[in-house]
């Protein structure tokens, strides 16, 4: 399997992001936000946590509109995974690539600790490693992770099984304590838990490593 | 020319910054101040003739999400 990483200034998740799909088997190219074409035969692209572009103007906002993330957009038009993790799922925001957007946490502080999470599906090629309704400790850093949806929103997500993880005990005002979706097609997830920071015993628990040996595993035998 | 764009959270959508800013006032001994809306102005210098439609199209791409936000044009 071949997984793209995107830099962008101010990512900061980057390397390790790609050493999560490294451990997982993957072989990674990282892309500079530059580029305007990803590489050729990736089966994966993974959008990094950070502070893409200072956060100036939104979250994600300027990230979104520089040239990869429109070769990204086509993408996963095209049926490509993509994973968003922190600001990579306010990037996918920005996108349109998934609904609803990220806003300053309800408590206006930021939040920096590992978060109980249920999985709220497994039906995702990158959420097969899991099973619904399991609870797994994935930590979280960020100031601006309050999911805002309206209720509309937040029913057809429910009714369509796209929440892929929910906040147990909600850290930062998200409606209907939503951790994570999935895009129409589940091969898009964004979400603002850190899975890469929790690939393995050293890092305190390994309860993110399922995602990405999930995403080998259904790679390779679709 | 010039245009100022405003851009606020719209009717509705929980603006806890402007809560804060709500609360801070209150403590300060400022009394009555019933609601507090932040938002964002952005002051673009632009190339004469510019088309109020071209501005409108730089808030829907990127200057306001209008998922939450609205935004209003002012030229001069």
């Amino acid at each position: 399997m071949h997984a793209g990483v995107i830099t962008f200034p101010g990512s900061n998740c980057d390397r390790d992001l790609a050493e999560a799909f490294r451990k997982a088997g993957a072989k990674v190219t990282m892309v500079w936000h530059k580029e305007t074409a990803l590489p050729q035969g990736l089966d994966v692209v993974g959008i990094p946590g950070g502070f893409s572009f200072g956060d100036y103007l939104r979250c994600g906002a300027i990230a979104a509109q520089s040239p990869i993330c429109q070769a990204v957009v086509g993408f996963a038009q095209r049926g490509g995974h993509v994973l968003g993790i922190c600001n990579g799922f306010q990037v996918l925001c920005e996108t349109g690539l998934l609904p609803g957007v990220l806003m300053r946490n309800a408590t206006l502080k930021f939040v920096c600790r590992p978060q109980p999470l249920t999985v709220a599906t497994s039906a995702s090629p990158f959420l097969t490693g899991y099973k619904a309704g399991q609870s797994v400790t994935i930590p979280i850093a960020h100031h601006d992770g309050n999911y805002a949806a309206g209720p509309e929103l937040v029913a057809a997500l429910q009714a369509e099984d796209r929440v892929a993880f929910t906040y147990e005990g909600n850290p930062n005002g998200s409606a209907a304590e939503i951790a994570g979706v999935l895009s129409e097609n589940r091969r898009v997830l964004g979400m603002m838990p850190h899975p890469e920071r929790a690939i393995e015993a050293a890092q305190g628990n390994s309860d993110g490593a399922a995602m990405f040996t999930s995403l080998i595993e259904s790679l390779q035998t679709a | 020319m010039k245009a100022t764009v405003h851009v606020m959270l719209k009717n509705g959508v929980l603006d806890p910054q402007g809560e804060a800013v709500k609360h801070a006032l209150g403590s300060l001994g400022f009394e009555g101040v019933a609601g507090v809306r932040q938002g964002k102005v952005i002051e673009l210098d632009l190339a004469d003739g510019t088309s109020e439609d071209t501005v409108k199209a730089m808030c829907e791409k990127l200057l306001a999400n209008t998922v939450i936000e609205s935004y209003s044009i002012e030229l001069a």
